[in-house]
Formats: structure tokens, C-alpha cells, sequence
């Protein structure tokens, strides 16, 4: 449906300006949204994009520019002044208290006078409403924490139009999602879109540009290079606006030459903090020379069995072994030493400390070694070199490894963790989710890192929610499904077995 | 979503914020005064002139700031592992037995600058010895360390007045104290320091141990921003889910971290027992263990921050003690209320002005 001309448009941003110190963020943004729209934003990792929509929403001032909502000019000092000129925003990392309901989310800070009750039962019906009308089920008393990421970010959605919001910004909804779970989002953006409120959508995931918005615009170190009606547009045209070059959207690998085990599970069973059986029983092998991919839904043993293989969880019973040495129950610090190296699926709560500086993030659980400083000593001009040559390898912006690392784009702290973890060349790589929020050129990048891994001899194990990361990478298919190995396939099987597999139908 | 994560530049942070707090502190201690009729600006100048007017004064409130600033290191470690030492008092109070125990033993045979370096070693021991318990509680069974040390704080006065009324006192007197130490297992004055300014220490208890504090700081800088260990209590005290993905043993790192945090308590005991008063008495440590967390607070837990806010408290000690004098209707408790005024909008209030602060700095800040 094409919004009519005479309306004013949701959004106007007139020449925003906007700098970090010395990295200039937004360089004179020009953007027009169209109301009852989906508007598309893409771009590269630290292209600008969360910082426009921080600005937006009144997280960030603009150095310069004026914004307009509706037609009408509007200064948004704050968050709170967004949320009365009904802007919502679902942000990357969610903001949810972890520990609290549903609803008593969705009405914090909105609670309405000094005594709850009152509040909480307005709040119960509206959400009741707010579910019929969007298609937003989730049940109100659960607790944040207990929920699926999925479902976690409904939440947030509820939470915004809880406060009114007619504008809604999306900043990469679906990096955390499973295909289905994003599907189900993207219907239910196609209904709010049909009841007139306008979206803007982050993303790096093109498909999802081309699935869902109206119009797209292309940010490229933080200037609006494009915008393009998304009918009138390809994945080449987009991909090639986006990086300024053509990218390789295949990954393209010879075959492998598997050798020597490396990674061997034996009867692994695995429980999560409350006990329940996550992983039962699994065993597999990876050898040196190929790339095993894990393939499944979130939440069907996954994570655990990736924690367990690197040191995080205790198993509750069965074996690893890493060369033929059985290294069950070690920390991460000694498997280190034997050769394991570990991108972990959440970077935020274990690859990285955000409140650490970019050098320090790169020696993370390698700081021991003696290259880092002699003895108990640190040495920090031997950290400080080590992570500039990593800067420079992955081309991680800005380039600067004295910048905190919560100041990194989302992409760009990704990169941080790929570096540290390749860089030291382990035997074995166990990765997950290793392009999570990271932009096409730097998947292209990632990606034939983890084939020239491979192709060095190490054995790879990775774990992905992308159906395509894990056919296009693997040289052999695991599919997970309620924490057992229901099979093993390869690559070239089609994307519907695979499917019918995860969902724990067909074996 | 509020200011709360949006970034200020340090001078704001460190500098302005403080500050602000401080004279806000200030500000309601002087309408209390006035409350009481007495003229605040006459209050102000009499405690500053207590505290800095003349080199006895300065002498006392560097003698204070010496205890501040063993016990806010004592904290400020603690606080990099995440760990929330409430116990430092008791650490400091058991350290005096340690450093009484290592003058008793060598007064008699050695001078001062052989005992110092026993004295520290068991100050430090001692005051370590106490954490030892709840750091291990704390790490094997998660007993919360707030918890425990407190309750140890009761448990090291109880047996300390045990000791000194029963071991240690000496036949025959009624103090609960240890003899009097000779000169070989005291810590000489520092007033050649004062001197050098011009001044005159007087009667005032500044020691050696000043310089020990001094190098302390050094020493604890160090261990957190230049040593893997200090890297890892950092990453502990940061992320106790990335301390577990690097490996980082936590229950290594708890104790040993606890271990050093007790030992600057311990050593805070150097000061009093063989600087001031050249024995062990009961109740020495006198609040310095909880002034202490104030100081870790205030200081932003960096050796700078700690010394400065050692200073700053031990000015309103001795200024306050000078006041109280000068101004009979300004009481002891009055002082205490003062500090505490201090304590809340320095320590517990830190960022209450912070989302004022972000809004005038976004507005005008940057033009
Ligand atoms: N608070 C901050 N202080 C300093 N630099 C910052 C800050 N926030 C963002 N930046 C920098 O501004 C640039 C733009 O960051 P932004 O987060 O907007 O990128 P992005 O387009 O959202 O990237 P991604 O796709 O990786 O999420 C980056 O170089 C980033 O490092
Ligand atoms: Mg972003």
C-alpha cells in the first residue's frame, strides 16, 4: 500500500550532524519516512545507523540539524520527549528488567500513580488488546528472563505501544531471532504497518530488506548514500551501495581434506542451571580439516553443549576429549592451552567486558601468556600493539584499541572477539553464532576465515541459527533437536529436510 | 531509557561531580549549624583553620588521612573483584595485633627501621588472616561477603578485647592495653616533613606510616591496571560471565583478592598502634575501616581518588575536633553528622546530580 502524497511524512531528519571525539557518526543525514510505511536502513558495522536512530530518539543530541515529526518541527532532548511525540524503539540489546514479569515491564515507568494496583490492571487489559489487535501473544506473568529471546523482544515491541507509539525503530530485531521467530515478527510488522504506523528496520540482513520494507536507505560511513524504492532495487545493487564494492554473497570452498580427530564427544549429557536435561546423550567427532555445523532451533541443547565443550558448564556426565586427552570438566584457561579457541554465541555477557578498553577485550582469556608481559606482569604496550594489528587485520572501526569497547558498533565488537579468537590460531575453533549483527562485508570476511581455518588444518566446530551460514560453511550437518543428534547430513541437503529435521518431524 | 549511559568527559565525572556533591554536603552542614545559632561561615573557618592553619593541624589530618587511606585501598581492591568489603575494620583491628606482636618481640634488640618491615609484614598477615574466612565462605559456598565481614567485625572486637584484658595486658595495670613499646619498635614522626613547609608538628601523631600509605597506593595501582592478576579481578569485578569464558579461577581470585584487601586493613594499624601511641589499645581503628568505604567511594576506587578523599576526611576529623572545641554548642555528635552529610552525598549520592549534569551538557556542553 502506498501512503497518499498530501500526508505529512512520520519522519524528517534535516541535516543531522553528530560526532564521537574525533569519529564523525552522522555527517549531514537527510531522511524522509513516509508514514505507514516500512522503511529499511542498512549499511556497514559502525556506518552510523544506531547512532542516527539514538538521535532520533532523543538517546543522543545532534551536533547539528532539526528533526520533524509529522510535519512539525520537534526538539527530542530526551527519551521521555520521543515517547511523547510517540516515537518507540526496540533496541539491539534489549532493556528489559530480567527479573520481572512481562507486565510489570511493559509498565515500568509508566505505572500510573504511587500504588499499583490500579496500574497493573489497566496495563493487563490494554496488553490483552494490544495482543489481539497485533498478533503480540505472550503471557503476561512470565519472567523476563525465563522467556526465548523471541519472545523477550515482543515484549519490548509491547512495551512501545503500551506508551503510544506511532513510530516504531527496530534496530537489528532479527540478529537474535530464529527464521521462524523473525517470520513471525515480520507479519506481525506487516499488521502494524496495515493499521498505519510507520517503521523504520535496521538490518543487515537483505533479504529481510527485500521481504518486508517499502523503501530502503543506504548509510556508508555515516553519510546517507542512497535511498531506493525497495520494488526498484536488487540484493546486488544493495550489497554493492552498502561496502562501495560487489560482495560475494556465496561462500566459495573447495572440498575438505578431513584427517586426524581433534574434538571427540562421547555420551555427553548436559544439564542448564535448573537441572533440566539439555543435552542427552550426544556423541560426534571433528577432525582436523573440516567444519561441523550444528544446526537446529535455539533452545535444543546448542548452547550447552557449546559450553560444555569449552569449559563454561560441567557436563553431568559423559566425556570430551581434545586430541585423544580426555578434557572433561577443565576451564577455559586450561583448554586454552590445549588448543581450543572459542567464539562464544553471546559476546556481550561472555566474549567481551564492555567497560574495557578495546586492547584489553583482545587479550581476554590469552592475557596469561607471556607475550602479554613477563611474568604477573602486564605488559600493556605489548597488549596495546597486538590488538592495533588485529585492528588493522579486520579492519575493526574505529581504529583506535584505547576506545571503550561498549563504544564499538555492534559489528565492530564482534570483529573484536573473531580477531582474538583466530588470531591465536587454535586446533580447534568452537563459534557461535559468529556473524550475529555483523554486516555483509564482514561476514563475506568472517566466512573465509573459518574456510582458510579449515582448510590450515583445524577442526571447526559451529553452531547457527542461520540455516545458510551452517550449509554454505559446513562439510557436515548435525541436526540438533530436544538435546539429542537426530541426524547427520551434508551440506547439499535442501533447506526443507533440514527444516523438517529441526522441528524434530523427520529424522 | 535515561541519561544513565550516556557518556561525560572525565573532568565532569571526576572533577565536577565530586565537587558538586561536596559543596552540597557542605551547604546543608552549614544551615544545621545555623539552626543552632551559630554563624556557618565562622564554622567553616575555624574547622579549615583546625585542619590546615597550622602545622599541628596539618600534622593531624595527614595523620588521619593515613588510617583513610590503608582502609579505602582496602575497600577499593575488593570493589575491582565486585567484592563489597564491610570489614575492613575488623581487619585493621586484628592487624594491630600483628604489628604489637612484631614490636614486643624486636624493641628491645633492633631499631625501628628493622622492626617496620616485621611490623608491616605482620599487620598485613593479621589483617589478612581475618578476611581469610569469609573470602573462603564467600567463594566455596556463597555466603554473601557483606554479610560475613560485618559479622567478623563483631568477632575480632570480641576477641581483641579478650586478649587485651586477659594476654596481653600488662601484670598488675588497669588498661586494657600492651606495654609500652620502645623506641626500637616505634615509627618515628615525620616532623622534618612538616618543617619543610615551615611548620611546627607540635603534639600532632603524623608518622612514618604516612610514607608506607604513600607507596601503598603505588603498590595497588600497580597490581590492578598493570598485572594479569589485577586484570583479572578487573574482569571479575566487570563481568563474572566473561571471568568464566576466559577461564579466570574464581575461587582463586576471590580469596586472594580478600587476602590483599584484609592485609591493606591490617596494615592501617601500622598508624595508630606503632606511630601514634607506641602500644596496642582496645578500639584504635575508631570508625577509620567504615570511613574507609566512604573514601573507596568517593575516590572513584583509584589510588588518586582515595588519597584525595583521605585528605578531605581527614580535614573534617581534625577540623571538626578543632570546631567542636571553638563552638561548645557545636558538639561532637554535630561533627558526625557533618561527616555523615559528607558520606551520603559523596559516597551513596554520587550520581544524583548526574542526570542533570548530562542534560546541560548535551544542551550547551558541546557548543
Ligand atoms: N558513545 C560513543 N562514543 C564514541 N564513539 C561512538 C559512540 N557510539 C558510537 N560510536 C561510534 O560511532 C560510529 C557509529 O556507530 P553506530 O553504533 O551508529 O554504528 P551502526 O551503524 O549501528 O553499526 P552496527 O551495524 O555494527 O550496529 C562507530 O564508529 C562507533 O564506534
Ligand atoms: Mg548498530
Amino acid at each position: 500500500m502506498s501512503p497518499s502524497p498530501t500526508v505529512a511524512p512520520a519522519i524528517e531528519l534535516i541535516g543531522i550532524d553528530k560526532k564521537f571525539g574525533a569519529v564523525h557518526a552522522n555527517k549531514n543525514i537527510n531522511l524522509t519516512v513516509a508514514k505507514g510505511s516500512i522503511h529499511g536502513i542498512i549499511g556497514e558495522n559502525g556506518a552510523g545507523k544506531s547512532t542516527l536512530m539514538s538521535i532520533l530518539y532523543g538517546f543522543y543530541q545532534a551536533d547539528g540539524g532539526a528533526i520533524r515529526i509529522n510535519g512539525k518541527d520537534t526538539v527530542i532532548h530526551d527519551s521521555q520527549a520521543a515517547i511523547t511525540a510517540g516515537i518507540g524503539m526496540v533496541h539491539q540489546h534489549f532493556m528489559l528488567v530480567e527479573n520481572f514479569s512481562v507486565l510489570e515491564n511493559v509498565i515500568l515507568g509508566v505505572e500510573g500513580g504511587a500504588l499499583l494496583g490500579r496500574g497493573v490492571s489497566d496495563a493487563r487489559s490494554a496488553l490483552k488488546r494490544l495482543e489481539a489487535d497485533y498478533g503480540l501473544e505472550v503471557d503476561p506473568d512470565a519472567i523476563i528472563e525465563e522467556l526465548p529471546v523471541g519472545l523477550q523482544q515482543r515484549v519490548e515491541i509491547l512495551k512501545a505501544l503500551y506508551r503510544g507509539a506511532e513510530i516504531l525503530i527496530l534496530d537489528e530485531p532479527t540478529g537474535v531471532l530464529t527464521p521462524a521467530e523473525a517470520d513471525h515478527l515480520f507479519r506481525i510488522l506487516g499488521v502494524l504497518r496495515d493499521q498505519g504506523k510507520t517503521i523504520i528496520l535496521i538490518t543487515h540482513k537483505l533479504r529481510e530488506i527485500m521481504a518486508i520494507t517499502d523503501t530502503v536507505s543506504v548509510m556508508r560511513r555515516g553519510e546517507m548514500v542512497a535511498t531506493r524504492q525497495t520494488s526498484g532495487t536488487t540484493v546486488e545493487e544493495l550489497a554493492e551501495l552498502m561496502v562501495g564494492r560487489r560482495v560475494l554473497l556465496r561462500v566459495e570452498k573447495g572440498p575438505a581434506a578431513p584427517s586426524d580427530v581433534v574434538l571427540s564427544v562421547r555420551n555427553l549429557t548436559v544439564k542448564d542451571g535448573r537441572g533440566v536435561t539439555m543435552v542427552d546423550n550426544v556423541s560426534f567427532d571433528v577432525r582436523a580439516g573440516e567444519v561441523v555445523g550444528i544446526a537446529g532451533v535455539a533452545g535444543n541443547g546448542q548452547s550447552e553443549l557449546l559450553e560444555a565443550i569449552t569449559g563454561i558448564r560441567k557436563p553431568a556426565s559423559g566425556e570430551i576429549f581434545i586430541h585423544g586427552q580426555s578434557v572433561t570438566g577443565l576451564d577455559a584457561a586450561r583448554l586454552r592451552t590445549l588448543g581450543l579457541g572459542h567464539i562464544p554465541e553471546d559476546r556481550h555477557h561472555m566474549g567481551l567486558v564492555l567497560g574495557f578498553e578495546e586492547s584489553e577485550n583482545s587479550i581476554l582469556g590469552y592475557h596469561r601468556e607471556g607475550r602479554y608481559g613477563r611474568g604477573p606482569l602486564l605488559d600493556l604496550d605489548a597488549c596495546r600493539d597486538d590488538a592495533k594489528a588485529k585492528i588493522e587485520k579486520y579492519d575493526i572501526r574505529p581504529p583506535n584499541c584505547r576506545l571503550k569497547t561498549a563504544n564499538f558498533s555492534g559489528g565492530n565488537q564482534q570483529k573484536i572477539v573473531v580477531a582474538r579468537e583466530i588470531e591465536h590460531d587454535p586446533a580447534l575453533l568452537v563459534v557461535g553464532q559468529p556473524t550475529r549483527g555483523v554486516d555483509i562485508g564482514a561476514i563475506e570476511f568472517i566466512h573465509r576465515r573459518l574456510i582458510a581455518m579449515r582448510d590450515a588444518g583445524k577442526a571447526v566446530l559451529l553452531v547457527s541459527v542461520e540455516l545458510d551460514e551452517i550449509r554454505s560453511l559446513s562439510d557436515r550437518i548435525l541436526v540438533m533437536f530436544a538435546g539429542h543428534v537426530v541426524g547427520e547430513k551434508t551440506p547439499d541437503t535442501g533447506e526443507q529436510t533440514l527444516g523438517l529435521m529441526m522441528a524434530g518431524i523427520a529424522a | 531509557m535515561s541519561t544513565a549511559s550516556v557518556p561525560l568527559p572525565n573532568w565532569i565525572t571526576y572533577g565536577l561531580m565530586p565537587f558538586l556533591n561536596l559543596v552540597v554536603a557542605f551547604l546543608i552542614s552549614g544551615v544545621v549549624v545555623w539552626f543552632i545559632g551559630e554563624s556557618p561561615l565562622e564554622a567553616v573557618k575555624l574547622l579549615l583553620q583546625g585542619a590546615l592553619g597550622n602545622g599541628e593541624g596539618i600534622g593531624f589530618t595527614l595523620y588521619y588521612a593515613t588510617n583513610f587511606i590503608f582502609t579505602g585501598l582496602s575497600v577499593a581492591v575488593a570493589y575491582h573483584a565486585g567484592l563489597f568489603n564491610i570489614g575492613s575494620e575488623g581487619q585493621a583491628y586484628v592487624g594491630g595485633l600483628g604489628a604489637a606482636l612484631a614490636s614486643l618481640a624486636l624493641d628491645h634488640y633492633v631499631p625501628w627501621y628493622v622492626t617496620m618491615p616485621f611490623a608491616v609484614i605482620g599487620a598485613a598477615i593479621f589483617g589478612a588472616a581475618w578476611a581469610l574466612i569469609p573470602a573462603w565462605l564467600q567463594a566455596k559456598r556463597g555466603s554473601h561477603i557483606v554479610i560475613t565481614t560485618i559479622m567478623f567485625n563483631f568477632i575480632g572486637a570480641a576477641m581483641m578485647v579478650y586478649l587485651l584484658v586477659h594476654v596481653l595486658i600488662v601484670p598488675g595495670k588497669m588498661a586494657p592495653e600492651t606495654r609500652v613499646f620502645l623506641e626500637g619498635g616505634q615509627l618515628p614522626k615525620l616532623d622534618w616533613l612538616i618543617a619543610m613547609f615551615g611548620g611546627k608538628i607540635g603534639a600532632a601523631p603524623f608518622n612514618v606510616s604516612f610514607l608506607i600509605a604513600l607507596f601503598m597506593c603505588v603498590v595497588v595501582w600497580a597490581l590492578i591496571w598493570r598485572t594479569k592478576f589485577g586484570y583479572e579481578i578487573r574482569t571479575l569485578g566487570a563481568s563474572p560471565t566473561a571471568a568464566i569464558y576466559a577461564g579466570i579461577p574464581y575461587v582463586k581470585t576471590v580469596i586472594l583478592t580478600m587476602l590483599i584487601s584484609g592485609g591493606l586493613a591490617g596494615m592501617m594499624a601500622l598508624n595508630p598502634v606503632l606511630g601514634a601511641s607506641a602500644r596496642l589499645q582496645v578500639e584504635f581503628v575508631g570508625g577509620a575501616g567504615f570511613v574507609g568505604i566512604a573514601v573507596s567511594l568517593m575516590g572513584r576506587s583509584h589510588p588518586i581518588g582515595i588519597v584525595l578523599a583521605a585528605i578531605l576526611f581527614g580535614v573534617l576529623y581534625q577540623g571538626g575536633d578543632a570546631l567542636s572545641f571553638d563552638m561548645p554548642k557545636i558538639t561532637r555528635d554535630m561533627i558526625v553528622v557533618i561527616q555523615g552529610l559528607v558520606v551520603l552525598f559523596a559516597g551513596a549520592l554520587e550520581y544524583m546530580f548526574r542526570p542533570a549534569i548530562v542534560r546541560v551538557w548535551q544542551r550547551f556542553g558541546k557548543a
